[in-house]
């Protein structure tokens, strides 16, 4: 029975949620406690997921499937599927740990702040499951909203104008991409992802060529601005230095890039080859580029962004690879980032509930004040830059060595990023930790990390090296997702062909 | 064979003492801490000699899979030990070694605040250093590789108020980055050519085609000799270790003598297969591995700060094993692997003996006169001197000639390197005796004020020790027993170390030579070349020029004592040159780092990002005026009208989908 309805379920408890917090009274911790509670509760339910997913079984799994609107043929249909799996777990823990980073920075217009979190939770898990490309559409949609919203109401400097560009920058192509949507729909008479499918690669007469590759390109735009792709990450660094961290540790990364694998490669298999060479490129100027950035930093915050910006390009470059090796990476990496950037900006966050600033110059020494910290920072920092026996080294390591057959040039220079990272992590870590104790950090004197926020950042610190010693675990159904997706590509690849020829 | 080895127990024991100490070792008795960090070492110490005893009824290679690491498609890497010749060997080292430092590290490190964060650490830096040894395949090497860089940086930094100290960290670890970028190439160039990364697997294809020569083979040898250089401070990546040395005497006994920095020889001759394939990429290990030894054996001559005369030092001997390794003499490689980890970390434990006796001095001019005031150090630190400048019969001596004997046997370029070495052997001679009278002998610099006319910095650099509070400066004393027994005895092995590798010429039977026959291969023992005349003769030559340097430093320091300065004067430029350590850094600095952050930051976060990438998105927010008038409105509204909005939103996009279906029908 649990099986039936459980993405249902865990897609809209966090709606149910937020509906009770618009009831909540504004008193003491409530709102805290009442949300905190709906995050444990959704998260409780997307383990359900891993717990009962048959491996080895093809399709999608704890699938739903009904008709919402007879005409036009919109459906409810939701399932997962090795690729989408964990990312909906992902999206459950995060929430959990996103209410705890928030619970005692948002101090005003709490309400409105957790009826928005627990909004955005819904449209992320949406997003992950949904299987019919309106029902996606709006999911996608959604998430947009809130965020635009949050970023408005908590920027601590320039919030509306910021929520403002992150709009324009995310709207304007998803304007395109419902476009896309519709022309496909025009053509085919379904929105349903598994039945598009299915047409795109049994009657590719029906398309013209030139057509496909205009609505391949609109959907990957909208998609490599959620990611975001070099150039198109100029809402990135604002965005994240203005919106509230439990908001800021999910804007990029997960949404963008498993839209790109579900619908771009596989939707549009032949298409995404012809783009691979320009995202290849893209990618790793955007590592080396993210990374000379976040070198050049002063302020922690857009630090992070553009650490981020470097971090996201390693999956981007694994997906256009094609090869088996680099999609896992690439998914895997999605999950890594989602942690160890959840991980940092929290820190970030922390550190700013003490001192008040983001400048690393106005720091130096903590690590004698706060030792706790500066491990947890430490640890971080050597997720990001890929440590071996962390989470972040399987991925990029996977990314990195399936991708380097036929472009080692490309690789070649993503893998200077390693170094980059290394030095801009670590310089971060002198210049707040190290050296000297600063006139700034005796005269403000602060606790070492508290309960709550040990809880926050142990299960996150544990995932970070359980996840880089067992990884089969996760790979067992990542590898599922991304290889029927590598083989169905190269399926539609040759019919294409095939088909051109004649 | 009989059950299983257990070779997971060597490497666990250790990282379970780090997670101790790691995270409740600041609420510990210090006793506590201590007694955890000790056991955790010395089990894999007593497991490690069980297995030597074992070893001639084992069948080798003994692997032991403790299960699937990564995996993906027909790709997996797994976490696979294996024990070998080789890996026995490393294994006595770094378990024996490390377990003496340890036990040094209680009296050295006493009075120091972290003492728990101290050892938890160096337990980090065991765990890692085995499981580099002990892995089976290249990428649970690269865990070793990676994760001793890590703990090379955390214990640098031991002392990280210390600005110099935290970059020095830095340094090391982004400049051993680089190296590992080398090594992170060489891995995938197996992959995509191999399909596996495991010893085996990759070791066996090379050997069913002996007509693989060069090509791929070279590429692969010789990035992951990059690797090697960024490990073992080869140039040009040695900058980093002399830095280093802010770290704590025994880390830098330890780390950065003994084990770690030996790990590039250890993967050189690991993956000695893929070199022999190429004797370009072997030419280039000797070139290197030459050039090294030669130019860090000058920096050292003229270094004032008693560490760092040995870290050039140590520079300079890995530069000779890198030399035995480029002559396709993997044996003698590991022979001096060995006798240096006896010699290097007894000359770093005796320094810091020296150090801890003077409160924290590092500076040799302000020293002197020491051999009465600390006997015990004075007595070991002398075998130690006299083993790494290759007098007979002390460890150093069989090593260095047998890997200089094997570079004068092989070919003309092998002459050259012979040459170098041979050169090289009497600059160590001379700087190594330079500390020694600088140190011992003579009287008493303490009070002198000669050094400030010189504009030299005099004050007590507290570098690897914070100067321990309320201590008067000169009441010099001997350390206590828990220093000086790991000296006692490696001042032992300094001095009969040499015995496992006595060359036939001189009467004996090259036994680890032998023993690591079935891994190294016995190729380097150029059968039919062996001329006993001829080795001996290299032997006495070595030692005359060793007795040279000694000469040369007695005259200079004993004799006329005046002398050092004035050639100081009359040479300058030499002299600044090798002082300023050929100023590498600055090169560096001003044609890597500096321009790296210039454009990072005017061109690529000033120009592009702020002007291009931030102007093109305002330019886009700024058509969308309208757009940011509501988003003011929706700022300042209350919960419910953003529901409502949001409920516009969705109708409003229902209807224009719906009506944008029809049209199309």
């Amino acid at each position: 029975m649990l099986t039936d309805s459980i993405l249902t379920l865990a897609t809209f408890v966090p709606t149910a949620g937020a509906i009770v917090v618009a009831l909540l009274p504004r008193k003491g911790k409530v709102l805290q406690w009442w949300t905190l509670i709906v995050s444990l509760i959704t998260f409780g339910l997307t383990l359900h997921l891993p717990a009962h997913f048959a491996y080895g079984q093809p399709g999608y799994q704890f699938e739903q499937n009904h008709v919402w609107v007879v005409s036009p043929a919109i459906r409810y249909h939701l399932g997962v599927d090795g690729l989408s799996m964990w990312l909906v777990v992902l999206t459950g823990f995060l929430s959990v740990i996103g209410v705890l980073a928030s619970w005692n920075v948002i101090e005003k217009r709490t309400k409105e702040f957790y009826f928005f979190f627990l909004l955005q939770q819904t449209a992320m898990i949406g997003v992950f499951v949904a299987l019919d490309m309106f029902l996606y559409y709006c999911f996608w949609e959604l998430s947009l909203v809130p965020m635009a919203i949050l970023i408005a109401i908590f920027g601590p400097e320039r919030g509306p104008k910021t929520a403002l560009k992150f709009f324009c920058y995310t709207f304007i192509p998803s304007a395109l991409f419902l476009v896309a949507i519709l022309w496909l729909y025009a053509k085919t008479g379904t929105f349903d992802y598994v039945e598009l499918q299915r047409a795109l690669t049994t009657n590719s007469a029906l398309f013209a060529p030139e057509a496909l590759w205009w609505v391949a390109l609109a959907f990957l735009v909208a998609f490599a601005v959620k990611v975001p792709v070099f150039p198109l990450h100029g809402w990135l660094s604002d965005t994240i230095y203005e919106a509230p961290s439990a908001m800021a540790m999910v804007v990029a990364g997960k949404l963008g890039l498993y839209s790109i694998l579900r619908f771009n490669l596989g939707l549009f298999p032949a298409q995404s080859r012809m783009f691979a060479p320009l995202m290849i490129a893209l990618a790793v100027i955007g590592i080396l580029y993210g990374a000379c950035v976040a070198l050049a930093q002063t302020n922690l915050r857009r630090l992070v962004s553009y650490a981020m910006l470097s971090a996201l390009s390693f999956c981007v470059l694994g997906i256009f690879s094609f090869s088996l090796a680099g999609l896992n990476g690439a998914l895997y990496q999605t999950l890594n980032e989602g942690l160890t950037g959840s991980s940092f900006l929290i820190l970030v966050g922390f550190l700013h509930e003490r001192y008040g600033t983001y400048e690393m110059s106005q720091y130096g020494g903590l690590a004698a004040r706060l030792p706790n910290m500066a491990t947890f920072y430490v640890i971080t920092a050597l997720a990001l830059i890929g440590l071996p026996i962390l989470n972040g080294f399987v991925g990029e390591f996977l990314i990195l060595s399936g991708s380097f057959a036929g472009h080692e040039r490309w690789v070649a220079a993503a893998t200077i990023g390693v170094i980059l990272g290394a030095a801009y992590m670590l310089w971060m870590i002198q210049r707040i930790f190290y050296g000297p104790q600063s006139s700034f950090v005796t005269n403000s004197p602060a606790p070492d990390l508290v309960g709550r926020e040990y809880v926050a950042l142990v299960p996150i610190a544990l995932l970070m090296l359980v996840m880089g010693v067992a990884s089969p675990y996760w790979m067992h159904a990542i590898n599922e997702g991304v290889s029927s997706l590598a083989n169905s590509s190269t399926q539609t690849v040759t019919s294409t062909a095939i088909a051109e020829k004649r | 064979m009989t059950g299983s080895l257990h070779l997971w127990l060597i490497p666990l024991v250790p990282f379970a003492g780090f997670l101790v100490n790691g995270l409740i070792g600041r609420k510990l008795p210090k006793a506590f801490a201590t007694a955890i960090a000790l056991i955790a070492t010395l089990i894999p110490f007593l497991h490690v000699a069980r297995i030597w005893f074992q070893f001639p009824s084992l069948t080798v290679p003994y692997v032991e899979n403790l299960g699937t690491w990564i995996w993906t498609g027909s790709f997996h890497a797994d976490f696979a030990l294996q024990l070998d010749q080789l890996t026995m060997i490393m294994l006595l080292v770094v378990t024996g070694v490390g377990f003496l430092i340890h036990i040094y590290s209680v009296g050295y490190m006493a009075h120091e605040e972290g003492y728990w964060r101290f050892f938890a650490y160096l337990n980090l830096f065991m765990f890692f250093m085995l499981t580099l040894v002990l892995s089976e395949n290249f990428l649970l090497m690269f865990v070793g590789w990676e994760g001793v860089g890590l703990a090379s940086y955390l214990l640098i930094g031991f002392y990280f108020l210390r600005d110099s100290a935290a970059k020095a960290g830095i340094k090391a670890f982004v400049v051993n980055r680089i190296g590992d970028f080398g090594f992170l190439i060489a891995l995938f160039l197996l992959i995509a050519h191999f399909g596996t990364l495991s010893y085996s697997g990759v070791f066996s294809q090379i050997a069913q085609h002996p007509e693989w020569q060069g090509g791929v083979l070279t590429a692969i040898a010789l990035f992951l000799l990059l690797g090697a250089t960024g490990k073992s401070a080869q140039i040009p990546l040695y900058v980093w270790l002399p830095d280093a040395m802010e770290g704590p005497t025994p880390v830098s006994a330890l780390i950065h003598a003994a084990t770690m920095v030996t790990a590039g020889v250890y993967m050189v001759s690991r993956t000695h297969i893929i070199f022999d394939r190429s004797p370009f990429a072997l030419s280039m290990v000797a070139i290197i591995g030459a050039a090294t030894c030669f130019f860090a054996a000058t920096m050292g001559l003229v270094q004032t700060d008693i560490k760092r005369v040995l870290a050039y030092s140590t520079v300079s001997q890995l530069g000779y094993m890198f030399l035995a390794c480029g002559v396709a003499a993997y044996s003698s490689a590991i022979f001096h692997l060995v006798t240096h980890a006896f010699f290097k970390a007894l000359l770093f434990l005796a320094a810091g003996s020296v150090i801890h006796a003077l409160g924290g001095q590092q500076d040799m001019r302000v020293m002197g006169g020491l051999r009465k005031k600390i006997p015990i150090t004075f007595w070991t630190m002398t075998a130690a001197v006299f083993a790494i400048c290759g007098f007979p019969p002390f460890a150093g001596f069989f090593s260095k000639d047998d890997i200089l004997y094997q570079a004068f046997i092989s070919g003309s370029l092998g002459k050259v390197l012979w040459f170098v070495g041979w050169v090289t052997a009497g600059l160590t001679s001379v700087y190594m005796f330079r500390l020694w009278y600088l140190t011992f002998l003579g009287e008493s610099r303490a009070e002198s004020h000669e050094l400030a006319e010189h504009g030299a910095a005099v004050h007590a650099r507290p570098d690897s020790k914070q100067v321990i509070e309320g201590e008067h400066p000169h009441s010099v004393h001997e350390s206590p027993w828990v220093m000086l027994g790991p000296l006692v005895v490696l001042a032992i092995l300094a001095t009969i170390g040499g015995f496992i590798g006595v060359p036939a010429a001189m009467g004996g039977h090259d036994e680890i030579g032998h023993f690591l026959d079935p891994v190294l291969g016995s190729g380097a023992h150029a059968p039919g070349g062996e001329s006993p005349g001829l080795e001996l003769g290299l032997s006495a030559s070595a030692v005359l020029i060793g007795l040279l340097g000694l000469l040369v430093v007695h005259i200079l320091y004993k004799v006329k004592p005046e002398l050092p300065g004035k050639l100081a004067t009359q040479f300058r430029a030499l002299y600044a040159l090798l002082l300023n350590k050929y100023w590498v850094d600055q090169i560096y600095g001003a044609l890597i780092v500096t321009p790296l952050l210039l454009i990072s930051r005017h061109l690529l976060k000033g120009l592009i990002d702020r002007g291009v990438i931030d102007g093109a998105g305002f330019a886009a927010g700024a058509t969308a005026q309208g757009f940011g008038a509501i988003v003011q409105r929706l700022q300042s509204g209350n919960i419910r009208s953003y529901a409502g909005w949001l409920a516009l939103g969705a109708a409003v996009l229902l209807i224009v989908s719906y009506f944008g279906f029809t049209a199309h029908f």
